[in-house]
């Protein structure tokens, strides 16, 4: 089976061509770096996603950006975002702090993108 | 009246790079202006990821990557005042601006305009019907909602396939809301493959292209947008209206440079690209002032933004030191295919490479960028796919370029695509 995707590694947006054997990645193609090849493998193995999304300040009406310390499975998007909307952090906050250990599981911390006084 | 050497106006990406820049190319007060309580600029409330992959080898978001900057010009002694909106550039480079304490009057040695750019506003759009409440463009969505805490709607359609109006519709969802679909008027998408791919795709919101909105209905707010297919021309085909229950309609149909100043200043603009004319420094029609970022024409990436107003700053720079430079300007126009191209004009003899940057005018597959001067092709290029939606750049080497001021012409043909 033949899967084409399009890499979102980085804004070049290569198309990609990859070919399957049941569970196995054969090849994959039309990737213009290494981080393609990874990307169309993983994708079509185990795909993840980084999120981004935004958590409560208390006191604050400004909501703060966080982000998912790393790529988590694609079914536990929806839930990251929800666990970070649900959240009311206490400032002041440090760009890079951690403000939710385990996010929704998945082994992920979820991380302030900006600081919050 | 107070001297800088050196007064950015706008205080984002761009504006924050060509400050650092300046200073470390050797100017000594460097002064940026920003009008609003933050630097930062756009990026503040681009919360998602995808910023700075060239630049740092990492993905970061918005503000992420802002601080970056902004303590890097901390760093180096860049001043700034915020909450200082300039009002007029003039003569002899003196700068009118206006902030909490009254008015500010400078004269600066050089001066960079930064000021980003705006959304095209709904007056723009022949969109008819009512005009309820719900109705946003998609960064002012983008604003309420990351910067203001609040959400927008809960039912959305996306009209344009924007970056913004992609970036959107995932946030959207992500905030618990639904988005019924993204329409776009034209066959192919103005925003990048990725963005489709992982702002749409990974939640199955459909992408109707050759779509447009015919009507908007509601009283006070909105509660339905029709839909409709478009014919080569972009005109609506009847039969195919469909209504699609909603109480918000996001606007993402493209930016325009904000250059109120340039234009007042009587700095001449380009009517491709929306921003002032430059020479190969960045240098506009006004001796001494220089665009960059947003404001000299809308970019995809700030990746871009940065290399790009770091060499308006070190123009800036060598303005201050060494005076204008010395030379002729050449016009650079735009053939076939080609739209959007910065330079407009170039010095020659040139003493540098010059860095060209476009738009394709459609997508085409297997084209070829070229170089003409008189009947002569100076440079040829491949580009396997151009698309609008992405900026391309191309490097003419001094040495290919005449000696004398002579007009030159590029040109982009290829195999169309659809
Ligand atoms: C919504 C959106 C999403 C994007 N997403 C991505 C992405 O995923 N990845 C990526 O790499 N790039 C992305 N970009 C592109 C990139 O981030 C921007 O193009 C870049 O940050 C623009 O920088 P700028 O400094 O030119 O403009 P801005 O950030 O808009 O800065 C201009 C500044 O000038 C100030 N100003 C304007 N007029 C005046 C005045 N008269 N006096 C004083 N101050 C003034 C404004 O307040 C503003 O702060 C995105 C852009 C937008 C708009
Ligand atoms: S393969 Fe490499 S160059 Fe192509 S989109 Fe992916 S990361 Fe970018």
């Amino acid at each position: 089976m033949i899967r084409e995707l399009v890499c979102i590694n980085c804004p070049v947006g290569c198309r990609l061509r990859v070919e399957l054997e049941g569970e196995q990645v054969v090849s994959v193609s039309g990737n213009r770096c290494k981080r393609g090849e990874s990307y169309g493998r993983e994708e079509c193995l185990d795909p993840r996603r980084t999120v981004t999304a935004l958590a409560r300040v208390s006191g604050s009406s400004r909501p703060l950006p966080v982000k998912t310390s790393r790529p988590v499975p694609k079914q536990k998007v929806m839930d990251c975002a929800a666990a970070a909307a649900g959240l009311t952090v206490q400032p002041p906050v440090e760009i890079g702090q951690v403000v939710l250990k385990n996010v929704a599981g998945t082994g992920a911390d979820l991380l302030a993108t900006d600081s919050a006084e | 009246m107070r001297q800088v050497d050196i007064a950015v106006v706008g205080g984002g990406s761009a504006g924050l790079a060509a400050a650092i820049a300046a200073k470390e190319a050797g100017a000594r007060e460097v002064l940026v202006l920003e009008r609003e309580d933050e630097l930062g600029g756009i990026l503040r409330q681009c919360i998602h990821n995808g910023f700075g992959l060239h630049r740092f080898k990492e993905e970061l978001t918005g503000p992420e990557y802002a601080s970056r900057y902004i303590a890097k010009a901390r760093e180096l002694g860049v001043e700034h005042m915020t909450g200082v909106t300039v009002l007029e550039l003039g003569e002899g480079r003196t700068i009118t601006a206006v902030g909490e304490n009254g008015l500010i009057k400078l004269r600066a040695g050089a001066v960079v305009l930064a000021t980003g750019c705006r959304e095209r506003p709904r007056g723009a759009l022949a969109t008819p019907g009512t005009r309820p409440a719900g109705v946003y463009t998609a960064g002012a969505a983008q604003k309420l909602m990351n910067i203001g805490g609040f959400l927008p709607g809960r039912h959305v359609v996306i009209l344009g396939s924007g970056d913004i109006g992609l970036i959107m519709a995932r946030r959207f969802t992500l905030q618990g809301a639904k988005v019924e679909a993204v329409a776009e008027i034209m066959p192919y998408s103005s925003g990048l493959a990725r963005n489709i791919a992982q702002c749409l795709d990974d939640f199955g919101i459909p992408l109707l292209l050759s779509h447009t909105v015919v009507d908007i209905k509601g009283r006070e707010r909105v509660e339905s947008v029709t839909i409709a297919e478009v014919d080569r021309n972009r005109k609506p085909i009847p039969g195919t209206e469909r209504e699609i229950a909603c109480d918000t309609l996001l606007l993402s149909v493209g930016l325009i440079p904000e250059n109120e100043l340039a234009r007042a200043a009587g700095i001449e603009l380009c009517p491709s690209t929306g921003g002032a004319a430059v020479d190969d420094s960045l240098e506009t029609s006004m001796p001494g002032v220089f665009a960059c970022g947003n404001a000299l024409h809308v970019h995809d990436l700030v990746d871009n933004v940065s290399a790009e107003s770091e060499r308006a700053g070190r123009s800036a720079a060598r303005f201050l030191l060494c005076g204008r430079r010395e030379g002729r300007r050449a016009h650079l126009l735009q053939g076939e295919g080609v739209s959007g191209l910065v330079p407009q004009n170039l010095l020659l003899p040139a003493k540098e490479e010059v860095k060209l940057m476009f738009r394709p005018k459609k997508p085409l597959e297997n084209a070829v960028f070229s170089v003409l001067c008189g009947g002569e092709e100076l440079l040829r290029k491949n580009l396997p796919h151009a698309l609008p939606g992405e900026m391309a750049e191309v490097v003419l080497p001094a040495s290919l370029l005449p000696g004398e001021p002579r007009e030159l012409t590029a040109r982009l043909v290829g195999e169309e695509v659809l």
